[in-house]
């Protein structure tokens, strides 16, 4: 019975370790993924679907949302919360998946990672530089509360912050229509039928 | 310079930091131990979307053109250029580099001029970078400024030359009243070989140079913005506060300090 106990206890433990992922790993394991895709001899709208399935399974996108809208989230009701929430993922999508597919065969290396709390860690990489252009610093703020389940918040690139320049460009697009919800809406919805 | 000259560009550097203090003292970037950073404000933002129109018809029809021109040339020829125009931009660095106090870096600086434009071949070969120099990191006088704890005033967008703010175009002022030894040289010179069509050709390479690094970074950025005059403007204002830091991966306490946005999520 002891040797019973002491087997399952063993194979608890075991198993809480298999299933919590370590940021750097997710973060490599991701954009090797990734990089396989842009590699392959397939068209770009196919690299851009293929894309967008990496991006909804690893990137939060939900809370990257909401971060986006900044305080104008407080006053949306639940109906518009629904509506916000589709338009965002569709324009999300395809930003970041267009932006990806530009590349052709990147190879992005984890050099290290910097735990900040529980919530957060910041896994630093570098895209490897070519003939045709330098080296990047790509950095990602990888959310960690759920470390079975860990997502991106945030791609910093060269110190320049992808989350806080949508959170200032949705910011600039309600201030120049005096805080009206449904122009963001458009404008969303525009870029994402384009 | 004509006497009147200098004295307008003081009157004008005076009018934009004492304009700036104002505007810093009614919620401008403070970047405080105990306070969140506060929005930039943009002041003229319809004035600037104008000028950021401008610029980018002028982008379109000239600079992109030339850029992609410039790209077309034998790589060592792109490069000796590249090299050239930073070995000029260290002359400005380094008195900026004494303003900061970093008496350190000002001296690695003087040796790679030194170096860079003697065996370097007036600085068309980084010979500093091939025989272990630090890695340069170029300053400015809006970045002393900033350093000195001068806030960055309203957003401008400038006509040609792009994104600034009040304190970075009265930085940028310095260059002519003195602060740039190859301004002096070109203008002021009294040689056969700089006057001020060196000068002003020195400084169209240095931005045909940057254009052709970027033309694929700006046309997806472009293609991919919702606003991009609004994209452009927060890329140059983090671009900005991570050199006023000395952030060469970015600041994450800078980037993340309000993080109330953040938070209130996590407890959603």
């Amino acid at each position: 019975m002891k040797k019973v106990l002491i087997i399952l206890l063993l194979f608890n433990i075991n198993t809480s370790k298999v299933y919590s992922i370590e940021p750097d790993v997710f973060i490599q394991s991701t954009v090797n993924r990734a990089s396989q895709i842009l590699s392959k001899n397939i068209s770009k709208q196919e690299k851009i679907n293929q894309l967008k399935s990496i991006a909804k399974d690893t990137v939060d996108i939900k809370g990257l949302g909401f971060y986006s809208l900044g305080s104008a989230r407080k006053n949306l009701n639940e109906s518009q919360k629904i509506e916000y929430f589709k338009l965002f993922e569709d324009y999300f999508l395809k930003s970041f998946s267009s932006r990806l597919a530009e590349y052709t065969n990147p190879e992005i290396e984890v050099n290290s990672k910097k735990v900040l709390n529980v919530n957060y860690t910041i896994v630093n990489s570098v895209l490897v530089g070519t003939s045709e252009r330098p080296e990047i610093k790509i950095d990602w703020r990888v959310y960690t509360k759920d470390p079975k389940n860990p997502l991106i918040r945030d791609l910093i690139i060269e110190g320049l912050s992808l989350a806080r320049t949508q959170k200032e460009e949705f910011s600039s697009i309600l201030n120049s229509n005096d805080g009206n919800i449904n122009a963001l809406f458009k404008t969303l919805k525009k870029f994402s039928k384009n | 310079m004509l006497m009147y000259e200098k004295f307008v560009i003081t009157l004008i550097s005076i009018f934009l930091l004492s304009f700036n203090a104002i505007a810093g003292s009614s919620g401008e970037l403070v970047l405080s131990e105990n306070e969140k950073p506060k929005k930039i404000k943009d002041c003229f933002e319809k004035l600037n979307r104008v000028t950021f129109s401008f610029n980018q018809g002028l982008d379109k029809a000239i600079i992109t053109p030339i850029a992609k021109g410039y790209r077309k040339l034998p790589d060592p020829i792109q490069r000796g250029t590249g090299n050239a125009v930073k070995n000029l931009s260290t002359l400005i660095t380094i008195p900026n580099n004494v303003l900061q106090g970093d008496l350190k870096t000002a001296a690695i600086n003087t040796g790679r001029l030194v170096v860079n434009t003697t065996v370097g071949l007036l600085g068309i070969i980084d010979v500093a970078n091939k025989i272990g120099f630090p890695k340069y990191v170029k300053e400015d006088y809006g970045q002393t400024l900033g350093a000195w704890g001068v806030g960055p005033g309203c957003y401008l967008v400038l006509p040609v030359l792009g994104p600034s703010t009040i304190r970075d175009t009265a930085g940028s002022f310095a260059n002519v009243l003195g602060g740039d030894p190859w301004y002096n040289a070109s203008i002021h010179g009294n040689n056969e070989f700089l006057n001020e069509g060196v000068f002003l050709t020195s400084k169209a390479l240095s931005g045909i140079e940057f254009r052709a690094n970027n033309i694929e970074s700006f046309d997806n950025l472009e293609k991919n913005s919702l606003d991009f005059y609004s994209s452009v403007k927060s890329l140059y204002l983090q671009d900005r506060e991570n050199k006023i830091e000395n952030q060469n991966r970015g600041n994450i306490e800078v980037i993340y300090k309000n993080e109330e946005d953040w938070e209130e999520i996590d407890s959603q």
